[in-house]
């Protein structure tokens, strides 16, 4: 019957797992054009351009340090106090980055999204990998200093795990995403939960292990460490110490459970998203 | 039916007005808890029609209702209707930007839509940066745009700024660099909102062009939506009339148009004026204008009315009264001169409370015109307002045998002979 044959349809109700993964192949090339619109466009008509990039974490570790290990006296162990906290920065900018940006996708593209359609999750994904652009930048200038702290004779080394670096970032990217996905599609009815994605930020990096090691939050504050310990991105920011600098401990079962819940909070994710992206404009 | 490219059944849109706060978080929660039981969401049940100017009693409202049809392939489909008869909102779920509640739309093609020009452009990027974004954006890979992207500047005629960042464009380099890149899009079905609304008369001519070139010459499905009834004629084959969210009338455009214009509603009623002379014994309380019926558009080659409800404070007789109109187009130029001391009405001693103008077959042309009303009263002025108001004639088959005349060659038409004397 040729009047079945219908190319595609549109109806109210989607599958929930509906990712038409083909529809977002077709339209890779928006894909890259929004990275390279986002990496390009951010310090247009600044003197120091992309420069901004590196001077973020820089100065944050530099404050860090003097606040947290100078001021406060957080041992970071045979680790230069500097190198600690800029490995714990940038890993958690890159994550904090792809949550903030994503988990404003629709409100932000709303105009956009009003006037033409191609597939939203572009969107997201365009934001996880311009930002892995910029963590790509910043994370040079951490091997800059390794490199200058490693000739100083400081207590630091590649291990094996090393290899699991890419994973490590992996990881964060898509927990930003997923985290992101489903906080965007429900700010766009109810504005609230950016209020407290805003004020979340802060106080999740104070329970991610940012500045501190986890051993020593374990050592001072014993009855509230499973907040820490059982914090995915501590265990990822730990885990990326213990790789770069090789401080702190690893833990496999711990990396398991991490992998585990960056997987279902992404597919989870996905189905919210899809299932708002539908028609999330009449409510925006 | 095998060239059916485009198949909407029982479309319908419900929106719920008002504020989001509490009450749509309620409101979520009872249909996600009648969800859960899998009954069907009871808010389906309630909602108005999409009237906007009566105050309904549910706060939830359907935007279109029931919409089927269906579009062949090469088909160019003009959709029309009033402001908020759900034109765009039928536009939105065909584009895929927001789904229906109800009911499902079956397509047999790639589709591009084009609700606004210059979606997706970055003032930061320079024009070809935007040619590449604003294509992609739009539905064209790289290599597409690669082909056309000569032929794209060219259309635009930009070439000169291609690589200086859109923020420094005027507004209409801007728009007609958009254009073009839509232009040369290649979907098998193309949605058109009222874009052709910007940019100069030469732009607007030349985007017209290509609409008919899409259209005609490589026979694509267009999809258009416009209050431009002229471009509608012009360009579509079938249309389909919306009124407060249901198809009122499908088919032939000409017939839909003729359909539209009937049936919509006459609001020339005209009751404040400034920056009026004269004694003020007699003046004007209201004008309606309009054509046989008061709720009927005036339009070229029908009966036409002007209704004045008159002031008429020292009950002066129509015989001591003089009321001219002067008619100006829309450059202000003279057209016409009508005056009750031209004709005789019949009832010189009356009082005059009400006085109307008729034309039984309305020679001006399309377009706007301006009406100075000037009254005497016993050869003193008692009422003179320069363009005291202004009217729109709908385009009209005045010679009956469907030939038009431009307006830029004549604004009155004239009934007249040719002899052919051997």
């Amino acid at each position: 019957m040729q009047k079945d044959k219908w190319l595609f349809e549109i109806t109210p109700k989607n599958n929930l797992l509906d990712l038409n993964l083909k529809e977002v192949w077709q339209y890779r090339d928006l894909l890259m054009l929004f990275v390279k619109r986002d990496v390009v466009t951010v310090y247009k008509q600044t003197i120091l351009g992309p420069l901004w990039y590196l001077i973020q974490p820089l100065f944050t570790s530099v404050v860090f340090t003097l606040i947290f290990n100078n001021v406060a006296n957080i041992s970071t162990g045979s680790v230069p106090p500097f190198l600690f906290n800029l490995a714990g920065i940038t890993i958690w900018n890159y994550f904090k980055s792809c949550f903030s940006a994503t988990s404003n996708t629709f409100n932000a593209n709303a105009g956009i999204f009003g006037k033409v359609y191609f597939p939203r999750i572009i969107m997201p994904i365009s934001v996880v990998i311009s930002n892995l652009v910029r963590f790509g930048i910043q994370i040079l200038i951490f091997v800059a200093f390794y490199i200058y702290y490693y000739t100083q004779g400081a207590d630091i080394s590649l291990n094996r795990y090393t290899v699991l670096f890419p994973l490590m970032v992996l990881i964060m990217g898509m927990m930003g995403l997923g985290l992101g996905m489903i906080i965007s599609s429900m700010v766009t009815k109810y504005r609230d939960l950016k209020i407290l994605v805003e004020f979340g930020m802060q106080l999740l990096m104070y329970v991610s292990a940012v500045m501190y090691p986890v051993a020593y939050f374990a050592e001072k504050l014993p009855a509230y460490v499973w907040i820490v310990k059982y914090n995915p991105l501590a265990v990822v920011i730990e885990m990326v110490r213990y790789i770069l600098l090789d401080t702190g401990s690893f833990n496999g079962l711990m990396l398991l459970f991490t992998v585990v819940f960056t997987i279902v909070i992404l597919f989870l994710g996905i189905i919210i998203f899809n299932k708002s992206e539908k028609s999330f404009i009449d409510t925006i | 039916m095998s060239d059916v490219i485009l198949k909407a059944e029982n479309v319908s849109k419900q929106y719920r007005l008002g504020l989001v706060g509490t009450g749509s978080i309620s409101d979520d929660l009872k249909r996600w808890w009648y969800a859960l039981r899998g009954k069907e969401d009871p808010f389906l049940k309630i909602g108005d029609t999409n009237d906007r100017a009566t105050k309904g009693k549910s706060d939830y409202v359907w935007a279109l209702k029931d919409i089927n049809f269906e579009v062949k392939k090469g088909e160019v489909l003009g959709i029309i209707g009033k402001n908020g008869a759900g034109k765009s909102t039928l536009l939105k779920i065909l584009s895929k930007i927001t789904s229906p509640t109800t009911g499902n739309i079956k397509f047999n093609g790639r589709v591009a839509s084009l609700l606004e020009v210059g979606t997706g452009f970055h003032p930061e990027l320079t024009g070809k940066e935007n040619v590449y974004l604003n294509g992609a954006i739009l539905g064209m890979t790289k290599a597409e745009i690669d082909a056309k992207y000569d032929e794209i500047v060219a259309f635009s005629g930009c070439e000169r700024y291609i690589d200086t960042p859109t923020k420094r464009y005027s507004s209409g380099m801007t728009v007609r660099l958009a254009f073009a890149v839509a232009a040369f899009l290649e979907p098998d079905i193309l949605i058109i909102d009222e874009v052709l609304a910007v940019g100069d008369a030469e732009f607007q001519k030349k985007a017209i062009g290509k609409m008919q070139d899409i259209s005609k010459g490589e026979g694509r499905t267009v999809l258009f939506v416009s209050h431009n009834m002229a471009a509608v004629k012009n360009l579509c084959t079938r249309a389909l009339v919306l009124k407060n969210g249901k198809t009122e009338f499908e088919g032939d455009v000409e017939e839909a148009v003729t359909f539209y214009l009937e049936g919509s509603e006459n609001d020339s009623n005209v009751n404040i004026f400034l920056d009026r002379k004269g004694n003020g014994k007699l003046l004007i309380k209201e004008v309606k204008v309009h054509g046989e019926k008061e709720d009927v558009k005036p339009q070229t080659g029908l009966p036409f009315k002007m209704t004045f409800i008159l002031d008429n404070i020292v009950q002066a007789k129509f015989i001591d009264v003089q009321m001219d109109l002067r008619i100006d187009d829309n450059l202000g130029q003279r057209i016409a001169w009508l005056s009750t001391s031209l004709v005789n009405c019949g009832s010189d001693d009356e009082v005059v409370n009400k006085l109307i103008f008729k034309i039984d077959k309305l020679n001006l042309n399309k377009g706007t015109y301006y009406i100075t009303t000037h009254i005497t009263v016993n050869n003193e002025i008692s009422d003179w307002i320069q363009n005291a108001f202004s009217f729109e004639v709908e385009e009209g088959d005045y010679y009956g045998n469907g030939a038009l005349v431009s307006t830029s060659q004549s604004k009155a038409l004239f009934n007249f002979k040719v002899l052919n004397e051997l």
